[in-house]
């Protein structure tokens, strides 16, 4: 089943004036790039512009971060990102945990450029970066799991549109990260934004429940409940009232204690909703009315997949697994129940043991892409755990798409499995870190790399963050790995217990930090420790809580 | 000092805005500045006799004088000047507009051109504001 390249079926399709508005902004931005060449703009004032446009200064070179709002590629785009990769990278981009893609080694001046290629497959890097609305994220199994109460695309949208350029909150204290689900299994980390979304059906039209304060980096904070049933009309107003109290009251003089977060706590949950009621009840609601008109606008611009497979689909995808013992395991692990019965959801890993996390060359983008064009409707689909997803793979064709991406080398049958790592990019580029990740999840992927071994253990998580900001949201991992600097040493901290989703927990730190080879050495123990003690079906964050941390701990630093 | 408009309404002349505190005490002439850690409730029962308010930016990146002009439109219906004063970029042209103000106080050597230009940027903006819809 082919679709018209165009047409993709998992995001807005643009209009016109969509197109217009990305010209405008990148006449905008080659003004600025401009006047910093010619000095006119110097750094200081010229930071806060280019990162609103995606380009951060790293350590060796800028990069430019691009934004997927929710998460979703069409084939066309896949093709220019590895174009771009070829032409002005070094043939490779890295998919970000804000389901973004990043390009570490872009020339300041191409990117004005760059961003014209970008525009011509509507793309672009606007707020994927600076104190801003970034571009938001959603689940990765929108409108095909199986558990769905709704597809959470289409009001990802309106907040994206609404969000862009907004003159209000442009200039905020700090980053203000959005995400939304539709699923009963939060798979956006929703408390863990400083706004997470859960949508859901009601009597009269949708219903979000709102979570504001959570987020990672140096205070981890789990988010709590603002309102449990915002009604869909009122949902713009609401996070207009939200990011108004933040805009007037956030912190300004402490760049740490600048998130909304931060604020929530201070003032109290209470406080602070009684003072986004106020603003609700002194706006002028009208101006800011979501209309059911406008949500039909933008549910038209997505279009749906034709799901139709033969009646045998799922028999043949049984003949297959029993014929193919690596096809079956790969499918135990890297497959998601779809809402029809012929099709699958397909989680293409980029986690294969001993290579960067995330990453993928211009070979495997144009591969995918043209992968997706024959299996899943030209979608593909970025998820915040670093992986990718074809939405819609029908059952009897799953095999040929497993043989593809074996082609590939992107056949990795782990996720969700210890291997399955999370990692920021590290000392390697960026200059916040403290010590290196890259190499550390390198050494654990291929420690664990036996396929047997990681379906043995089951289901367990890494998540590593090179320095306290958590970019690799080293809380939620079961197991988390924290770089630090330890008197000029790359040393690392091993935090246990984390989880994202609804039984969200901030990992509890295990004690003094490790060199790398010692704390590959911890972890291995640490599993292995878990291996021998558990109860049947017992999930390791269960196993810690039944032993203790101190159990562990013991484990952990047994022959240091 | 040179004003730059950025509404259209013709800006007043006023060479010296009375700091908030001082006025609120005196009450003499029509133009005050606000720092921007006053809530600009605290202006309510005044607002009748003012005619220019200056919102104060110490540094560009701090956006807080955005609500209150904002604030002062949408909440208090203010219908008199709101200018912009201190460290702005021409960059915030647009933003400043949409959220009420009517005019920035620049530098006498500021470069005009890149302040009309940015005005004249954007065709249409995705988000309706109670100052100025989309």
């Amino acid at each position: 089943m082919t679709q018209p390249a165009s047409r993709s079926v998992g995001h807005y399709q643009y209009e016109e004036r969509d197109r217009v508005f990305l010209q405008e902004r990148i006449n905008e931005f080659e003004g600025q790039v401009r006047r910093r060449l010619s000095g006119e703009l110097g750094e200081e004032e010229f930071k806060p512009l280019r990162l609103m446009n995606g380009v951060y200064l790293q350590l060796h070179a800028y990069m430019l971060r691009v934004a997927i709002p929710y998460g979703v590629l069409d084939s066309r785009q896949l093709h220019k990102l590895a174009d771009i990769a070829a032409k002005y990278d070094r043939n490779y981009g890295h998919f970000t945990t804000r389901q973004n893609i990043q390009f570490n080694w872009i020339a300041l001046k191409d990117v004005p450029t760059i961003l014209r290629e970008l525009a011509e497959v509507d793309m672009h890097a606007i707020q994927t970066s600076g104190n801003c609305i970034r571009n938001v994220t959603s689940d990765e199994f929108a409108g095909a799991a199986k558990d769905e109460l709704m597809d959470p695309r289409i009001h990802a949208e309106i907040v994206r549109q609404w969000s862009t350029l907004h003159p209000e909150f442009t200039f905020l204290p700090r980053k203000f990260k959005i995400a939304i689900s539709g699923s009963p299994e939060d798979r956006v980390a929703a408390r863990f934004h400083d706004i997470g979304l859960l949508a859901r059906p009601g009597e009269n039209g949708p219903l979000f429940r709102l979570f504001v304060g959570g987020g990672l980096g140096r205070t981890p904070v789990v988010g709590r409940e603002l309102f449990d049933s915002v009604k869909e009309e009122d949902l713009i107003a609401t996070l207009e009232a939200v990011l108004r109290v933040y805009n007037a009251f956030g912190r300004r003089d402490n760049l740490y204690k600048a998130r909304i977060k931060i604020l929530v706590q201070t003032i109290g949950l209470e406080a602070f909703r009684t003072a986004v009621e106020e603003e609700l009840g002194r706006m002028d609601c009208a101006a800011y009315r979501l209309t059911p008109e406008h949500v039909a606008q933008i549910r038209a611009r997505f279009a749906l997949p034709d799901l139709k497979a033969p009646a045998d689909a799922a028999d043949v995808l049984e003949q297959h697994k029993k014929a193919d013992p690596a096809f079956a395991r790969w499918v135990a692990s890297n497959t998601h129940p779809h809402q029809d019965e012929g099709h699958v959801c397909a989680v293409i890993s980029l986690k294969t043991p001993g290579d960067i996390p995330g990453d993928v060359t211009v070979e495997q983008m144009h591969g995918l892409a043209d992968l997706s064009e024959r299996l899943s409707f030209g979608e593909v689909r970025v998820t915040h755990l670093q992986n990718l997803v074809f939405g819609h793979v029908r059952k009897d064709q799953l095999h040929e798409l497993w043989q593809g991406l074996k082609a590939l080398g992107l056949a990795a049958p782990n996720v969700g499995l210890i291997s399955d790592i999370v990692s920021c990019p590290g000392l390697d580029y960026c200059n916040l870190a403290n010590a290196r990740s890259l190499p550390l999840a390198q050494k654990l992927g291929a420690r664990f790399g036996d396929a047997a071994l990681q379906a043995e253990i089951g289901t367990l998580s890494i998540h590593m963050s090179g320095c306290i900001n958590a970019c690799g949201h080293h809380h939620v991992g079961n197991i988390g790995l924290l770089g630090v600097d330890k008197r000029g040493a790359e040393t690392y901290q091993i935090l246990l217990g984390g989880d994202a989703g609804e039984q969200a927990a901030i990992g509890g730190i295990l004690g003094p930090s490790f060199a790398e080879d010692e704390a590959v050495d911890a972890v291995a123990r640490i599993v292995e420790f878990y291996l021998g003690q558990r109860q049947k079906g017992e999930t390791f964050s269960a196993m810690l809580k039944r032993c203790g941390l101190k159990a562990f701990k013991e484990v952990a630093y047994e022959t240091v | 000092m040179k004003l730059f408009d950025l509404s259209g309404r013709k800006t007043l002349d006023v060479a010296s805005p009375v700091p908030f505190a001082e006025w609120k005490d005196s009450q003499q002439g029509t133009a005050i500045s606000l720092p921007q850690d006053v809530e600009v409730e605290e202006l309510h029962p005044y607002l009748g006799s003012l005619t220019l308010i200056v919102l104060e930016f110490p540094i560009f990146r701090d956006g807080r004088a955005f609500t209150q002009a904002r604030s002062l439109r949408e909440y208090e219906g203010y219908e008199g000047e709101i200018r912009a004063s201190g460290h702005l970029l021409p960059d915030q042209a647009i933003h400043l507009r949409r959220c009420g103000f009517d005019s920035v106080a620049l530098s006498e050597d500021a470069n005009v051109k890149d302040w009309e230009e940015q005005l004249g940027r954007y065709q249409f903006y995705y988000q309706n504001t109670a100052v100025s819809p989309a």
